[in-house]
Parts: structure tokens; C-alpha cells; sequence
């Protein structure tokens, strides 16, 4: 496929599940109106989900999932050697994601109670760079295909790619979307980072923050509005919590 | 040819999450046959323990991304149940017509970007965009078809977000294009069903159970009784007398049992049991291609998965048109928690799914419990495999062939292991 009549770099990828839903690998199988060019325009070395090619002279690894077992950071640390670019795809690679929730259990006695005298390895929740270096954050539950679409054009054609500066409130005033507060529910919105083009408060639901945090958001702000909504320091922190994007943050 | 057979499988591709294959023949002697689980585990039902009423199906859709929609309405209807709602009737139809769309969407998925490959003797589908273009652009349309339907419905093709306690939360507008659109793809799941007719499909047969929801006047896929084909009949909230989960040492994923070793769930356990609700077309699409009750081949699980293809389309513009024809009214209604426990049972893509919940006064969750499909699979895999091997790799086969056979019998299941571990 060449553009202005130029060929373009043909990209050598592959796609690594470790802990999660598998959701967001199945983000790069969909946009249908575009996934065939997208396909076509990379070149898939190892992709196991969709592929039984197993090839390892890969130069891009997109990882998605967190790492909740031994085997699978000895499985992250011979991937990175490999790759040449670590991309770490949506938010359980990003910040640990959902899966983040069960650190504050007792792993042993979860354990014993899900597999009886039976119990299987599993350590603390850890994202991606808690494990190796990372070059490049997706985040998202799931991602959101444009972006990564935009990404890959972007490293196709060698030209840094820049996340959007502004939270998601700006995307739904673009969609004139109905405020969630307006609607009664909390809503992360105001601190969150856009680009997923805000579709949780145009379905009815508060953002729970999935992108991690915009540049400079005003907490003072949110805070303020949040408690002067009645919304209590319980409420607050499930929802900064969700997906292990926003911790730190009070 | 040779006897002595070695296949060890290490990550099986082209399905959802992690597991291996391992057999061995000595002298045309089956000496072992195993499919294994060893997904990390991951523990939602303790990350469940405390949550609000109002995360509990925006966690539980995170079990799968392939079945979010699935585990999101199993969720919302053990909560339903527990406090004590009923939902509005468009509700109900819009949350019907997005569990179509998921069940579109998973089947195109995996009938021709996991199953398909092997039948045409390719790796996967991107060799196919230059040798079968027009298979692949079909089934973009119709993968694509489907997540229209999830996103006007849910919000958004993958974790829905309208799909709330008490109802849906927002009235999907389009509705009518999207009509037009899916009596339109019944065309493209016709020449769907050609190309499957000429597939070969491994002649295998071992008997088993077939659990799934009682269809009653429709084909069955939200809430309902319970039944097996060999007899066993329950409510839904007495799920736990249908799995009978246990723990296998090689496995992550815990083992199912009820009237046998072992038992299916899924499109042909669906097929199996409530054949007569399907659509006319469908079931004549099922007969083309030599599907009919009781099937015990798991390999035609894939035709299952495309007969039920043609039922969903149908459905769809039924229920379109009826909330097309109905009056507005609300599509949620006012939620209380109250302290009780509830059960929801939901048909999702791959079998049987439940969600339990118990609650306390303050709509948090003290007990949670979910079984899932593929763990209710995976003892039949096993032991399907071990027939499988017995009846073909004694007969003298190479071990390439071996190792494609037994893929594609699990594939056949569409095992959705990351689920299978939750």
C-alpha cells in the first residue's frame, strides 16, 4: 500500500496476553471498516490469539494484561529483550487495571477459599513497567481502535505520537452530551484523560477514570464539587480505584 | 504409518487465553491425553466481596472481553433478582437485542478468525485477505454488523456501559438503518452457510450431556429454568445443582460435572435442547448442513455456532420492530437495594454462564459466585480428547495431523479460558 507514492515501512509486530480479559487485543480485530488495511499494513510476526504464526524476530511488542504470576514476568523480561519498541496495550498493562483490586486481599486465604486445599501460584497485581521499561502507554478498558489505529500511522511513518492534553468533560461537551453529575452520578470525567471520545457518560454511566489521568487536572476543583454533591471519601476512592489509573490521586 | 505419537501443545493458538494439549501413543496404545488449563488465576469473585450494587456488572463484564455483554446481563439479573425488580418490557427486549448482538459478533469472531483457518489450511486469517478476500470481507461485514448492534445498544461494542441495575440507561437511536442492515446480512450467513458446506468436518462421535437454559415459547438466552438432555431439570436459583464444580490438580480452571464424567454447554447444547424455538431458516440452514438433534459430534459446535447466527439476525429485527412499534416509555426503573440473594443465568456465546450475588442492607455485595461456560467445557474437552485420540491416532497418523486434530476439537468449543479463570 503506498501512499503519495511511497511505500511504507512495513511494521513487525506481535501481540503478548498476560493477565486479562483479552478484550482489547480483540480491539485490533475490530473497526471492520478498516481492519483489513490495518492488517495488511503490519506485518504479523506472533499474534496467538488470532494466529498460529509463532515467528520471534518481532521489532514491536504490544503487551496486553498485567503480570500476576512467576512465569509470566520470565515470559515479559525475553519479550522485551526482543523487542525493539514495548508497547504496553490498555489499562490492566498500563496500571494493573481491574485486576488491581485484589491486592488489598489476603492472597492466601482468597486463595484457599476459590481452590480449597488445591491453592494456585498467583503474586500481587503489577503493570508492565513495574516489571521492564516501557516506551509506550495505551491505556483504555478497553482501548479505544482509533487511537491505536493512529499510533500505528504514526510509528509507520516515524513521527511522535501525542496523547490529547485535555480530560474527557471536553469530549462530552463536544458530543453534547448531558452532564453525569447533572444525571445524579459521580464521574471522573473532569480528571481523566480524553481520547476515548467519552462514550461511558453518552451511554449513561460515570467515568471511572480507565485512561488514567489528564495533564494538569484541577483536583482542588473536582474535589470540591464531588463533596458539595454529597459524594463521600468511600464513593470516591471505589471510583479513583476501578482501574488503578488514578491511585495517589486524593 | 507411525504408532508412536507425541503432541505437546504449549499455548494453543487462535483461542481466547491459555492452554495446552499434551498426548502421548505407544505402539498405537493411547498412554495419555490431557487438555490443561494454566491461565493465571484471577480471583473476581473476593475482588466482589464489598462492591456497590452499581460496579458489580461494570467488574464482571472485565471477566471476558470477548462475553462482556454476557457477564454484564448475568450480573445485572443475579442483582435484579435479588432485590426483587422487574425491569420495563423495552428494557428487556433492548437488553435481548444486545445479547444478539454479542452472540453475532463472538460466533463471526471464531467461526472465521479461529475455526476457518483450518478448514482452508492457512494459519489464520491474514493469509486469507489475499486468497479468500471475499470470505474475509464477509465476514467483516457481518463481525461488523455486530458490534453496531452492540454499541447502539450497550454504549460501545466491548464493556457496555447502558446495561445498568434497574434497566438500560439510554434509548439507542438508529435503530431503524440497522434493521434494513441485518435483513440485508441474511444473504451474506447464506453464502456463510455454502462455504461451511464445504468444510470437512472430522467424523467423530462421543456421547454426552448437553446442559442449557428450558426454552419455553423462545429460544432460550436470559433467565429461565434450567435442563440437561438427560433429564435433570432445576430452577435457575438452584444453578449449583447443575455444575458441581470441582478442583483438577493440572488445572487453573475448575472441572464440572452432573449426570456423567462430564458435560456441554454452548451452541450445540443449545441446538440439542431447544431445536424446535429456532427460525425456520435457521433450522433449515441446520439441516443443509447436517445438523441434527441430538448431535454428539463437538466438531459441529461450529455449525451450531452458525445456525444460531441466522436465529439472532431474525430475532433482531423482530425485536426492533417491536420497539420500533411501541410506545416511549422508561427504559429504567427506580432501584432499592434490600438484603437477599439472586441468581441470574444468561446463554452467552459459548454455553450456559451464572452469576450469585448476596447482598446486605446497603446494596453490597457479601458473596459473590460465578461459573462459566468454559469451565463447564473443559472436563468434556478432556475427555473428548481422549476418545479423539483413541479412535484416530490408533488407527496410525502422523503427529502434525494429531496435533491439528486435537486443536481444532478444542477450538471447535471456542473456549474462552481467561474467562474460565475468573
Amino acid at each position: 500500500m503506498k501512499y503519495l507514492g511511497i511505500e511504507p515501512v512495513r511494521l513487525k509486530i506481535a501481540v503478548f496476553d498476560f493477565t486479562g480479559c483479552e478484550g482489547c487485543e480483540l480491539q485490533l480485530a475490530n473497526k471492520e471498516e478498516t481492519v483489513a488495511d490495518f492488517l495488511k499494513a503490519l506485518d504479523v510476526i506472533n499474534f496467538r490469539e488470532i494466529s498460529s504464526v509463532r515467528g520471534n524476530d518481532y521489532d514491536i511488542a504490544f503487551i496486553e494484561g498485567a503480570v500476576t504470576r512467576g512465569d509470566e514476568i520470565t515470559r515479559l523480561i525475553q519479550i522485551r529483550k526482543q523487542a525493539k519498541l514495548l508497547v504496553a496495550l490498555g489499562s490492566c498493562a498500563c496500571f494493573g487495571g481491574v485486576n488491581k483490586l485484589k491486592n488489598v486481599l489476603d492472597l492466601n486465604k482468597v486463595n484457599r477459599e476459590v481452590y480449597g486445599k488445591d491453592p494456585k501460584e498467583t503474586l500481587p497485581v503489577r503493570s508492565v513497567k513495574e516489571i521492564v521499561p516501557v516506551d509506550l502507554e495505551i491505556p483504555g478498558c478497553p482501548v479505544n481502535k482509533d487511537e491505536v489505529e493512529r499510533i500505528v500511522q504514526h510509528l509507520i511513518w516515524d513521527i511522535p505520537f501525542q496523547f490529547p492534553v485535555y480530560p474527557v468533560c471536553f469530549e462530552c461537551k463536544q458530543r453534547y452530551t448531558t452532564c453525569i453529575f447533572e444525571r445524579g452520578q459521580l464521574c471522573l470525567g473532569p480528571i481523566t484523560r480524553g481520547g476515548c471520545n467519552a462514550p461511558c457518560p453518552a451511554g449513561g454511566l460515570g467515568c471511572y477514570g480507565c485512561r488514567g489521568l489528564a495533564a494538569d487536572p484541577n483536583y482542588d476543583e473536582f474535589f470540591t464539587i464531588a463533596r458539595e454533591r454529597g459524594y463521600k471519601k468511600k464513593e470516591l476512592d471505589e471510583h479513583l480505584n476501578f482501574f488503578g489509573g488514578l491511585e495517589g490521586v486524593r | 504409518m507411525k504408532l508412536d505419537l507425541n503432541v505437546d501443545v504449549h499455548h494453543l493458538t487462535r483461542v481466547e487465553g491459555h492452554g495446552n494439549i499434551v498426548v502421548q501413543v505407544k505402539d498405537g496404545k493411547l498412554q495419555e491425553a490431557r487438555w490443561d488449563v494454566v491461565e493465571t488465576p484471577r480471583y473476581f469473585e473476593a475482588m466482589l466481596k464489598g462492591k456497590h450494587y452499581t460496579s458489580a456488572g461494570l467488574l464482571t463484564a472485565r471477566i471476558c472481553g470477548i462475553c462482556s455483554f454476557g457477564h454484564c446481563l448475568a450480573s445485572l439479573r443475579a442483582t435484579e433478582n435479588a432485590f426483587g425488580i422487574f425491569i420495563p418490557e423495552r428494557a428487556a427486549w433492548l437488553r435481548l437485542l444486545a445479547k444478539h448482538g454479542e452472540t453475532l459478533q463472538s460466533h463471526c469472531l471464531h467461526l472465521f478468525f479461529l475455526a476457518a483457518p483450518d478448514f482452508l489450511s492457512v494459519t489464520s486469517v491474514i493469509p486469507l485477505l489475499e486468497s479468500h478476500p471475499e470470505v474475509v470481507a464477509l465476514a467483516l461485514r457481518l463481525k461488523g454488523l455486530a458490534n453496531r448492534l452492540c454499541e447502539l445498544t450497550g454504549g460501545r461494542a466491548t464493556h457496555p456501559v447502558s446495561l445498568q441495575v434497574g434497566g438500560v440507561a439510554a434509548m439507542p437511536e438508529g435503530l431503524g438503518g440497522l434493521r434494513d442492515e441485518l435483513e440485508r446480512s441474511l444473504d451474506d450467513l447464506a453464502t456463510a452457510a455454502e462455504l461451511f458446506h464445504t468444510f470437512e468436518i472430522p467424523d467423530f462421535v462421543r456421547e454426552t450431556e448437553f446442559v442449557s437454559l428450558k426454552g419455553e415459547n423462545e429460544y432460550p438466552f436470559i433467565g429461565g429454568r434450567l435442563i440437561s438432555s438427560d433429564g435433570v431439570e432445576h430452577a435457575e436459583h438452584e444453578y449449583l445443582q447443575m455444575t458441581n464444580e470441582y478442583v483438577d490438580k493440572n488445572n487453573t480452571s475448575k472441572w464440572c460435572k452432573l449426570s456423567r464424567e462430564s458435560f456441554a454447554v454452548g451452541a450445540l447444547a443449545r441446538f440439542n435442547n431447544n431445536h424446535r424455538l429456532l427460525h425456520p431458516q435457521a433450522l433449515e440452514i441446520a439441516s443443509s448442513l447436517g445438523l441434527t438433534p441430538v448431535c454428539h459430534n463437538p466438531f459441529m459446535n461450529n455449525i451450531a455456532q452458525l445456525v444460531e447466527c441466522v436465529h439472532v439476525v431474525h430475532d433482531s429485527v423482530r425485536l426492533i420492530d417491536k420497539l420500533l412499534e411501541s410506545d416511549s416509555g422508561p427504559t429504567m426503573v427506580p432501584v432499592t437495594p434490600r438484603v437477599g440473594e439472586g441468581v441470574g443465568a444468561v446463554e452467552v456465546p459459548r454455553g450456559i454462564l451464572y452469576h450469585y450475588y448476596k447482598y446486605d442492607e446497603k446494596g453490597r455485595i457479601t458473596k459473590a459466585d460465578c461459573v462459566i461456560p468454559t469451565t463447564q467445557n473443559n472436563a468434556n474437552i478432556h475427555h473428548d480428547m481422549h476418545a479423539l485420540v483413541e479412535q484416530f491416532a490408533v488407527q496410525g497418523m502422523t503427529n502434525e495431523k494429531l496435533e491439528l486434530l486435537c486443536s481444532m476439537l478444542v477450538r471447535a468449543y471456542d473456549p474462552c479460558i481467561s474467562c474460565s479463570v475468573h
